[in-house]
């Protein structure tokens, strides 16, 4: 058994854990980022848009700040956020993109002077102001007050990975990559690192640290259709609810955009209806404008992922060998336009599907994207349950998005509570002493041994690794998507509960040697299944609509008996449904519910009597 | 019917004694707007669970899908189907370790390129979080944003001359990089110092212009521009340090 220590362990490395990693690194403690791709193709690269902070250096983003960026994202959440948390993310986030700058990232510049820029189609003028000239700049993004997004032309997330990750380089930051944690060692009060498996060889190595910190990005590979990278299927989260102590946060929040292009799910930009493009049916009609008269393709994505899955189910979709889809119609833009201000759409419809959007239609539907839910932590990122186990990003839920993330506080959060984390770690360190129990270490390895010895044998099983996967993916489409009804959730838990079972007779088809990408799947799986299940039951549970969790049969927001997070357990490895337990979405409340000002809503509010139980 | 298409796949497990080099093959029927992704999985979801590659964002940002199709480094993500013939040759990329099958391991060959440019900010300036941000001519900044675009897929490594010669040779993407720091005005690194890194054959003078890494570059990243910037900058500095002496 190999075994390396380290003071500080990261799972991940992307934006949320190298940043972590730096303040851990710079403070003195060796650290080891564990990453399944090398750094620098985590799924943060793929961010293309940008990172809110309320800087306020251009002009239609004048009079901007973090008050402002505050009340935006705790809207945004539809009040199902921790406004601590949102609050401290707000004050931090100008000063982590000066970081940034600092460091090398190419943010875009004021540019002093007039431009113009499109808004609704239509072309505006603006003047920069000259005192400004070469500051960060800010472009416009949905669900702003004011434009706030800073960026680096259409290749943010990339920029600022590199950066991040040439800085974790200079200061001594390993990055193991190619290796894969597949179990925590802990003794139910403490965690002591990782048992991980090596992608280039297959063996098993033991990663013993005093703190451990989960970054591993979000886990929307549950699903079938999704825009995140392959890599983003929760084997980390699976280590994490396999401790049976720690809890996910609001798992049944999950975000879906309207607009991954068919059959990959890559995204395509929202700036297509942005700037005047339509949604189209079986028939090359509109739809839109029937459902949603006023706003029409221009609806939150929320809404419009709700009607255009409505439209397909009323048998207007488009037939493919990939499943109905949609039209969207960016034609009337003119070449100029589709090539200028949409060139990235234009890439990817050329290079990936060889349609020219200049004068076809491109397949659309909407795409699993984004998860709210994961990994409860409290606001120093410190996970409940266990001491020395720490989340940030898309993997925790610290939770500054509740129900509902805006368009670039996603990519802002990484390095933000990246910075706030790695900070409290390097506190947690100096404060700490770690007894590591040797006997533990040991049983976890033994145990992880057994479990490969099993897959490989067959002894539990024959069930294939790649059959399972798609019927949980196909279950949790069908149940638990973008329309939730009790009818279908019932069901979707009743199959998850079969596809479980299944899930633990799975047997290999090959020797599982090296670094055998069956193997790889076939020991997250299970786990998988138990997340695809906290989706799933937890949306059952919550009989309300809010952000993006949509109960058909529960169309309004339920403040009165909902203004809680869901906190979901599997206490015991053989259970066959998670333990789900609520509390107050936020201890303090800076601003009480209210309307988000978008998308019609009934909401039962906190004042209402006729509260539930208690 | 649609196509039926034929893959001829290189297949090797190290870690396998059992394991020869070999070529396998597999059909598949072409489907609409088919991939290399979408195909690869394909194959190996429904006809042989033990095949080896790496995709990762599968949307040409990340880089992790550099495989030689049909002789030709290229991303598998973007490569349709329908722009080839119906025979399918894949091989890994050369000159990274191989992993498996079509998996090579290319985190090793680029984190030591990091550590060899010392692919940094080097910079005196201590970060004030109180102060406003250096300013930056937004031209300035976009243009770094040009050279910065690279994804490390490595085919242009793969594709180079000097490169499958020697192996000390830093390659397109190492010397790219330091063109990046070099216009960057944050880098207090003077010529000199760049000098040092890449004023030697395993660096600039290694280069024998053969083009193939711009020819096959994903990200059409001007290489050749970048490389004859820094052949005259670096001639220059060693002609002033001949000199100095």
């Amino acid at each position: 058994m190999q075994t390396i220590y380290t003071d500080v362990l990261v799972i991940g490395a992307g934006l949320a854990g190298e940043r972590a990693a730096i303040e851990a690194a710079t403070a003195g403690h060796s650290t080891i980022c564990l990453s399944i791709v090398p750094a620098r193709r985590s799924h943060s690269s793929a961010a293309q848009g940008g990172m809110q902070a309320g800087l306020g250096n251009s002009c239609m983003g004048d009079g901007d700040c973090p008050d402002v960026h505050f009340e935006d994202t705790v809207k945004g959440s539809d009040w199902g956020c921790d406004q601590e948390v949102a609050r401290l993310f707000a004050e931090r986030a100008p000063i982590e993109m000066r970081q940034l700058a600092h460091w090398g990232v190419p943010w875009n510049r004021v540019v002093p002077g007039k431009s113009t820029y499109f808004k609704g189609g239509q072309q505006f003028e603006k003047v920069e102001k000259e005192e400004n000239a070469g500051l960060i700049t800010s472009r416009a993004f949905g669900g702003t007050a004011k434009w706030r997004t800073c960026y680096v032309s259409d290749g943010t997330g990339h920029a600022v990975l590199f950066t991040v990750d040439n800085v974790c380089a200079q200061h001594g930051v390993e990055v193991h990559d190619k290796t894969e944690a597949i179990s925590l060692i802990h003794d139910g009060e403490t965690c002591f690192g990782v048992v991980a498996r090596s992608l280039r060889t297959g063996e098993l190595i033991t990663y013993i640290a005093k703190a451990t910190m989960v970054a591993s990005g979000g886990f929307g590979r549950i699903y079938p259709n999704t825009t995140n990278a392959v890599i983003c299927d929760g084997s980390a989260h699976t280590a994490v609810l396999d401790t049976g102590i720690v809890p996910m946060g609001n798992m049944e929040a999950v975000q879906f955009h309207p607009t991954g292009i068919v059959p990959t799910d890559i995204l395509v930009t929202e700036g297509c209806r942005g700037d005047g493009g339509t949604l189209l049916d079986v028939n090359e009609e509109r739809f839109m404008h029937t459902y949603e008269p006023e706003k029409a393709e221009l609806a939150s994505r929320d809404v419009v992922s709700r009607w255009m899955t409505h439209h397909m189910r009323e048998g207007f979709g488009v037939k493919s060998s990939y499943g109905d889809h949609l039209w969207l119609d960016i034609r009337h833009l003119g070449e100029k336009h589709i090539t200028g201000k949409l060139r990235e759409v234009y890439e990817i419809c050329t290079g990936f599907l060889g349609i020219d959007p200049i004068h076809q239609l491109i397949p659309v539907r909407p795409t699993q994207h984004y998860s709210m839910g994961g990994v409860r932590t409290n606001k120093d990122g410190a996970a409940y349950g266990l001491k020395g186990l720490f989340a940030a990003g898309e993997a925790a839920c610290w939770d500054m998005h509740g129900f509902n993330r805006l368009g670039g506080n996603s990519l802002a959060e990484t390095v933000v509570a990246g910075g706030i984390v790695g900070r409290k770690i390097v506190e947690y360190m100096e404060g700490t002493e770690v007894l590591f129990n040797s006997r533990i270490i040991d049983e976890t390895y033994a145990a992880q041994k057994q479990r490969i010895d099993d897959l490989v044998s067959g002894r539990k099983g024959t069930e294939s690794v790649y059959k399972v996967r798609a019927d949980m993916q196909q279950a949790l489409h069908k149940g638990a998507n973008i329309f939730r009804t009790q009818e279908g959730l019932e069901e979707c838990v009743d199959t998850l509960q079969k596809v479980l079972e299944r899930a633990r007779t799975v047997g290999l088809r090959t020797n599982g040697k090296g670094a055998s990408p069956e193997l790889a799947a076939a020991l997250k799986l299970e786990g998988q299944v138990k997340m695809a299940l906290m989706v799933a039951y937890g949306a059952l549970k919550r009989t309300e609509s809010r952000g993006s969790h949509n109960r058909e049969d529960f169309p309004a927001r339920n403040d009165r008996d909902w203004l809680v997070r869901t906190l979901a357990y599997w206490k015991n490895p053989d259970d066959m449904l998670p333990t789900l337990q609520y509390e107050p979405a936020t201890q303090v409340t800076e601003i009480p519910p209210g309307d988000r000002g978008y998308g019609k809503m009934a909401v039962i509010s906190s004042d209402d009597s006729k509260g539930k139980e208690g | 019917m649609s196509r039926l298409l034929k893959f001829n796949i290189f297949r090797y497990t190290p870690q396998d004694e059992a394991s020869v080099p070999h070529m396998d093959e597999f059909v598949l029927e072409e489907t609409e707007a088919l991939t290399l992704f979408i195909a690869l999985n394909r194959i190996r979801e429904e006809q042989d669970a033990s095949l080896q590659f790496d995709f990762c964002c599968r949307a040409g940002i990340c880089g992790a899908c550099g495989m030689v199709i049909n002789g030709r480094p290229g991303l598998a993500c973007h490569t349709k189907t329908r722009d080839l013939p119906g025979e399918i040759t894949l091989l890994p990329l050369p000159v990274f370790k191989l992993v498996g099958d079509l998996s090579v391991d290319t985190g090793t060959w680029f984190r030591e390129m990091y550590h060899k440019t010392e692919s940094w900010i080097h910079t005196t300036k201590v970060f004030d979080e109180n102060a406003l941000e250096d300013r930056m001519d937004n031209e300035v900044a976009e243009n770094i944003y040009e050279l910065d675009r690279c994804i490390e897929c490595g085919c242009c490594v793969s594709a180079c001359g000097t490169a499958r010669l020697r192996e000390d040779f830093m390659g397109a993407v190492a010397l790219n990089r330091i063109g990046r720091f070099l216009i960057d005005p944050r880098d207090q690194r003077t010529e000199r110092d760049y000098y040092e890194i890449i004023g030697n054959d395993e660096g600039i003078f290694g280069c024998m212009g053969l083009l193939a890494c711009e020819d096959v570059c994903p990200k059409h990243l001007p290489l050749q521009n970048q490389l004859g910037f820094l052949r005259r900058k670096m001639g220059i500095t060693a002609i002033k340090t001949l000199f100095r002496k």
